[in-house]
């Protein structure tokens, strides 16, 4: 209990130096408009990519939808915030967003859970291109043009608290009765099963965790960007938040901070060459891959706990 | 009859063409140590994997009578009849191979320690009660099998025969009334055999449970189990003690073949 608090309070030391680290570089003006939107990218990159982490990596689940509950959050923001242009209003839309993901993760999610593997994706995938093409035939949305001039709600400090929000809520969920069953599901489904463990329902918690999370990610980014598009969230957008999971490693939060990260940088670092740039980011990654196939820290985690314990027990020595 | 606990009547099952089990009866009684024996493919392990779900029967009936009643358990999914009280092992070991050891426990409590959603993600002090008492009740098994010094290991890492024994607590705490075993001794030494023996008449005591086991191990099950059930072809050979079974002609033949054909 007492190593638990102190893990706890070392974390949020670490998340309130994170904050007046950027507030400084911001202050100082070493962070330009451009440092700054890449941050921002990361943060909401961030949160996207765990709520997936916690459906591929945790739950063992394939989804390849994740863009499709992205784009809801994204146009609940975008078409509340444009009739109540208030931080309320931002945080209003933002609870309509994750209402309807969650309506359509369970629409979604109680039939296709049943599949397995290849197929589940597919369905998934299927199921966010239904979203999209909704989007972009209904009047309210716009259609293909999509919405602009979207009130700029979310700054920066918005999207780092959130991200911190939404990693806590999803490491304690992992660490719990739930994330264990779901844990169990992924390594053993029929003994988790002959262990008492209602499979379908556990697995359709962790997908419609992750819907709910990636409609957060999706109001952050129309609040942040202003403009949302129909074709922002396409499987390509899937893709790139599957990217960054495979690579941080599947079943590591921390890796997928990490990869979050590297790629953010990566991408901004490669503006400059044109375009060589999508040639590189592809060759990265194929060389990452081949390197460390487990992505980059597997399953690994960081736990200021167990530091804590190796401190004590090699103090004990 | 007052105190019989799970009866099945028959039991069939066909794969396709083939019939696995066919119209097999067979009864547990309460804190009953029962033995399931056979030459290999007679339909052992089909036959648990229908008694707890895992593969849907295709006609018969299994009745469940506890304390709380009389059950129908045919047609429920392996969740629910885990949750009603029937728990097992598996013939090539099952175990949650990238967790703990506690976790492998843990996670076999789910259904007895409710954490609501809103506590676990928002750490209350009720979530922290909750988790705690399972904690301990977990650790309270895992010391009775003398596992706690590897707690903290991955299921993986472990020997063989620890393994097999993980997988029996893990059993034990989803608290069932009924545990079966498939064939807990496969792979295993005689001096891992005979703690094993020793290890299944602790749980039917200690647990007041029934323990219905299969087992190719002569030994063990001659030592431990007070009834036997004799499976060949799908359909049942015989049934009696262990001395009646070993006097049977019909067993004899099925296992050692006919006098006349040798």
């Amino acid at each position: 209990m007492k190593a638990t608090l102190k893990a706890n309070a070392v974390w949020l030391g670490v998340m309130i130096l994170g904050f007046v680290a950027i507030d400084t570089a911001e202050l100082v003006g070493v962070v330009n408009p451009f440092i700054e939107n890449m941050l921002v990218t990361i943060g909401i990159n961030v949160i996207l990519a765990t709520g997936l982490n916690l459906i591929i990596g945790f739950s063992g689940q394939f989804s390849l939808g994740h863009a499709g509950f992205m784009a809801v959050g994204a146009y609940a923001t975008g078409i509340i915030t444009q009739s109540i242009a208030t931080p309320l209003g931002f945080y209003l839309s933002m609870m309509v967003g994750i209402v309807v993901a969650i309506i359509a993760a369970l629409i979604v999610g109680m039939p296709t859970l049943r599949l397995r593997g290849d197929y589940l994706a597919i369905a998934t995938m299927g199921a966010a291109e239904i979203i999209r093409i909704l989007i972009n035939n209904l009047k309210i949305t716009n259609g293909a043009a999509g919405l602009f001039n979207i009130p700029a709600l979310a700054s920066w400090t918005t999207v780092y608290t959130l991200m911190c929000v939404t990693t806590i809520v999803t490491v304690n969920f992992i660490h719990s009765r739930g994330g264990r069953a779901v844990m169990a599901i992924r390594e053993d489904e029929i003994a988790a099963e002959a262990m008492g463990i209602n499979t379908t329902r556990w697995k359709l918690a962790a997908f419609v965790f992750g819907a709910a999370t990636a409609a957060i990610g999706g109001s952050l980014h129309a609040a942040y960007i202003q403009t949302i598009a129909p074709n922002d969230f396409n499987i390509m957008a899937s893709i790139a938040i599957l990217i960054i999971v495979v690579l941080g490693g599947v079943g590591s939060i921390t890796g997928t901070f990490v990869a979050a990260i590297v790629l953010g940088v990566l991408d901004t670092i490669l503006q400059n060459f044109g375009t060589l740039r999508m040639i590189i980011y592809s060759l990265a990654l194929i060389l990452i891959m081949i390197f460390k196939p487990t992505g980059l820290l597997g399953n690994w985690e960081l736990s200021f706990k167990r530091l804590n314990h190796h401190k004590e027990a090699s103090a004990h020595e | 009859m007052s105190n019989r606990l799970l009866d099945a009547q028959h039991l069939v099952k066909n794969f396709g063409g083939l019939t696995a089990v066919a119209d097999v009866s067979v009864h547990f009684d309460q804190n009953e140590l029962v033995g399931l024996i056979g030459p290999n493919g007679a339909g052992k392990t089909t036959l648990f994997n229908l008694l707890t779900g895992v593969t849907p029967i295709s006609s018969g009936a299994i009745t469940l009578a506890t304390d709380q009643g009389v059950q129908t358990l045919n047609g429920q999914r392996p969740a629910q009849i885990a949750q009603a009280g029937l728990s097992r092992t598996f013939q090539n070991i099952r175990l949650f191979k990238d967790l703990t050891v506690l976790d492998n426990v843990r996670i076999a409590m789910t259904n007895h320690y409710h954490e609501t959603f809103f506590g676990s993600v928002f750490r209350t002090p009720a979530f922290y009660r909750t988790e705690a008492a399972m904690t301990v009740a977990a650790q309270k098994l895992l010391a009775i099998f003398d596992l706690t010094a590897i707690a903290d290991q991955p299921a993986k890492n472990l020997p063989y025969g620890i393994q097999r024994r993980l997988e029996i607590v893990r059993a034990l705490a989803t608290k069932p009334k009924l545990l079966f075993l498939d064939e807990p001794a496969a792979g295993m030494n005689p001096e891992e055999t005979a703690d094993l023996t020793r290890l299944i008449r602790q749980i039917q005591q200690d647990f007041h449970i029934t323990v219905v086991l299969i087992e190719h191990d002569m030994s063990l099950v001659m030592n431990v189990v007070e009834r036997l059930y004799v499976l060949e072809h799908g359909a049942l050979l015989a049934t009696g003690t262990p001395t009646e079974i070993q006097q049977n002609p019909a067993v004899i033949k099925a296992y050692l073949g006919d006098e006349a054909s040798c």
